[in-house]
């Protein structure tokens, strides 16, 4: 069996690479970050964990208490996989490790949509490859309940360094809830992770990744996708709480006929936070569709929100919406949309737009009878909760009240 | 009704004989918008259960007298009173207003993303345990399928009416003010919307029983074939000019054009 953790190729390239700043957003000194292998105790039950960790971990939309609403769970604490379980048939989910030892074939799925030599973050992935999920539904298997991984951080001055690969097989789907916490405590720390997604033809996965992190730590997931015909990924991602720095720009490439991506995002830079955050759409199949809906609020830190949507193939379209609203202090919201287009007969296009709450619209609501404060609240509710079309109305709620939950601390 | 007396600061019982104690009353109202004034000294008074319509060119100030009733803040009321069911509400605020009792339909309401016309049906219900509910309003309006829509976002001119009317129907204001109701509106939704204002308007009740007012702006006269106004107004360059049966008006307006009530004005002086 061809082991990927001595593959000197994958290393080599990283080793060249462990120096090479990242394409956008700040560059991090990686050596201010230890990188523990340190074992924390694997629990069979994870009820077990501290309650104050469950209630961090609660407020990323994991539920670990009761886990008879989820297909499947898979724990990390730093760089430690603490539990993994299944309740369905069909559904797998295990650490990475694990899934090495298993699967020979594993080198099909590993560094095939990111690049190890990416940049200094990915190839320190490689290097300290020590931990990460992996989640995979059997050709046809239709998860019933979503499937969710936590990833924890835990210890100061840590850098979390995680390598995951979800594989959805034909015919099969997926529905994900990724929830990444850090302690209580506003303790700094680093979390590095490549999440690379595997979409075969006619399988659907839903990603709903909710972060909740504190205003120290720097954040930089590197994800990648690809769709076979048919085959359909929806990404949310909802950030409503205070991180240091957070730079991403995942990306999705439809490489079969009449494949569907939709990015949703919803992010709230509070006083002090960074946040770049980027959704990427290649579209090379006939029929192929995109949408990406970004809806950005600050309360006085800056945001810079990305999308690019490239139709390279006949009968192709896309769709981007981003949204700015600056509701206080000195915030910046910064949108870059890009759309490109590479032949005839393609339907790409874009709205944007970045300003504070319309007067006009908060008297419009007051005329109805609210106070200015209700009217406001609702405009912010409304303008954060976006309709995903096609989420399971289970994930559908766990975005709300990430939403609902952390949107009273600002409204 | 109560109403407080400030003289002695009880609360008395005030018996509403036949309807005609008047509910609205504006007293020498003027008001400047930006710095400039719109309206001048205008007074008019609105009845239990009466409504009234408001004839006009454009720009002569009509929607900024409802505007100013309503309580815009934008619209600075600089000399005069509005006395709403016995209480000075000159100075009260908007939402205020609205808890009051007083509603609008707007011709142009923006569009507000995200806000659903749900939340907007439910935000006009308030804390009122009503007997009907959103889904049912819905349905009399026509307006089933735009209320998990983002309101008014893609409206055409007769769904927004419908959609206001809806709202206005699950505030339950007491006094509806209507700017023009009937633009955009065509053949087919113009009776449903007439039923909606009669409905809104009580006019189905008799005369004693009604309580609600309205006040209408009105361009083209059509809606007065759907509602029973008893009284019209003209207004010219921010002033009222004219007051008399709205029919009348109607027609005379319909025959010579505003100017006639231009030479009315200037006798009147």
């Amino acid at each position: 069996m061809r082991d990927m953790r001595s593959s000197n190729a994958y290393r080599d390239k990283a080793r060249i690479a462990l120096n090479k700043p990242p394409a956008i957003g700040d560059d991090i000194d990686i050596d201010a970050y230890a990188s523990s292998d340190e074992a924390v105790a694997y629990r069979d039950d994870p009820t077990e964990l501290p309650t104050d960790i469950k209630e961090q971990m609660l407020d990323a939309g994991v539920v670990v208490d009761d886990l008879s609403h989820r297909s499947g769970t898979f724990i990390q604490m730093d760089n430690a996989p603490v539990h993994s379980s299944t309740s369905q048939e069909g559904i797998e989910v295990m650490a990475l490790n694990q899934a090495l030892d298993k699967y020979d074939w594993m080198s099909d799925y590993w560094w095939r949509v990111v690049s190890v030599d990416t940049d200094k973050y990915t190839a320190n992935v490689e290097l300290n490859q020590n931990s990460g999920y992996f989640i995979r539904a059997l050709p046809g298997c239709k998860s019933i309940y979503p499937v969710q991984a936590c990833l924890y951080l835990d210890k100061s001055r840590l850098a979390q360094n995680a390598h995951n690969v979800v594989i959805a097989e034909e015919g099969s789907e997926l529905h994900i809830i990724n929830g990444c916490v850090s302690g209580s405590g506003e303790e700094p720390g680093l979390h590095l992770g490549v999440s690379e997604i595997y979409i075969k033809r006619g399988a659907k996965v839903t990603f709903t990744m909710i972060h909740n992190w504190n205003s120290e730590v720097e954040v930089r997931p590197r994800t990648a996708v690809i769709v076979e015909e048919d085959g359909l990924f929806l990404s949310n991602y909802v950030l409503m709480k205070p991180v240091h720095s957070l730079q991403m720009y995942p990306s999705a490439r439809c490489v079969g006929e009449n494949a569907t991506v939709r990015f949703n995002s919803v992010i709230v830079a509070t006083p002090g936070s960074s946040l770049d955050v980027g959704s990427r759409v290649i579209l090379d199949g006939k029929g192929d569709r995109a949408e990406i809906i970004s809806r950005a609020i600050s309360t006085g830190g800056s945001v810079i929100t990305r999308g690019y949507i490239e139709g390279n193939a006949p009968e192709v379209k896309g769709h981007m919406e981003c949204l700015g609203l600056i509701l206080k202090g000195e915030g910046a919201i910064h949108a870059i949309p890009e759309l490109k287009g590479t032949l005839s007969g393609i339907d790409l296009s874009h709205e944007a737009a970045v300003g504070k709450i319309k007067e006009e619209e908060v008297e419009y609501l007051m005329s109805r009878g609210l106070t200015r404060s209700e009217a406001t609240a609702t405009i912010v509710r409304g303008f954060l909760n976006v309709d995903i079309e096609g989420l399971p109305p289970m994930l559908s709620a766990e975005v709300s009240r990430a939403v609902e939950s952390s949107g009273e601390d600002f409204m | 009704m109560l109403i407080p007396t400030p003289s002695v600061g009880i609360w008395v019982s005030v018996t509403n004989f036949g309807g005609y104690m008047d509910m609205l009353e504006i007293k020498g109202l003027s008001v400047a918008v930006e710095g400039k004034e719109i309206l001048k000294d205008v007074s008019l008074h609105i009845a239990d259960g009466e409504t009234h319509a408001l004839f006009g060119p454009n720009g002569s100030g009509k929607t900024t007298l409802l505007m100013a009733i309503m309580g815009f803040p934008k619209y600075k009321v600089t000399r005069g009173k509005i006395v709403f069911g016995g209480r000075d509400i000159t100075r009260a605020s908007l939402d205020e207003r609205a808890r009051l009792g007083i509603g609008m339909s707007f011709q142009r309401p923006p569009v507000v993303r995200g806000v659903k016309t749900r939340d907007m049906v439910s935000a006009a219900m308030g804390n009122i345990a009503g007997s009907v509910t959103i889904d049912e309003l819905a349905e009399k309006a026509d307006m089933t399928e735009f209320l998990d829509r983002e309101i008014n976002y893609g409206f055409s001119g007769g769904e927004i009416k419908r959609s206001e009317l809806m709202q206005l129907l699950a505030q339950k204001p007491e006094l509806t003010l209507l700017d023009e109701p009937e633009s955009g509106v065509d053949l087919v939704n113009i009776a449903l919307i007439g039923r909606l204002i009669n409905e809104l308007l009580e006019k189905d009740y008799p005369m004693r029983g009604r309580r609600c007012m309205g006040l209408v702006i009105t361009h083209t006269g059509h809606i007065l074939n759907y509602i029973n106004a008893s009284t019209g107004y003209v207004m010219l360059d921010g002033e009222v000019s004219c007051k008399g049966d709205p029919h009348e008006i109607l027609a005379s307006i319909r025959k010579n054009g505003y100017a006639q009530c231009v030479t009315c004005l200037t006798e009147n002086k």
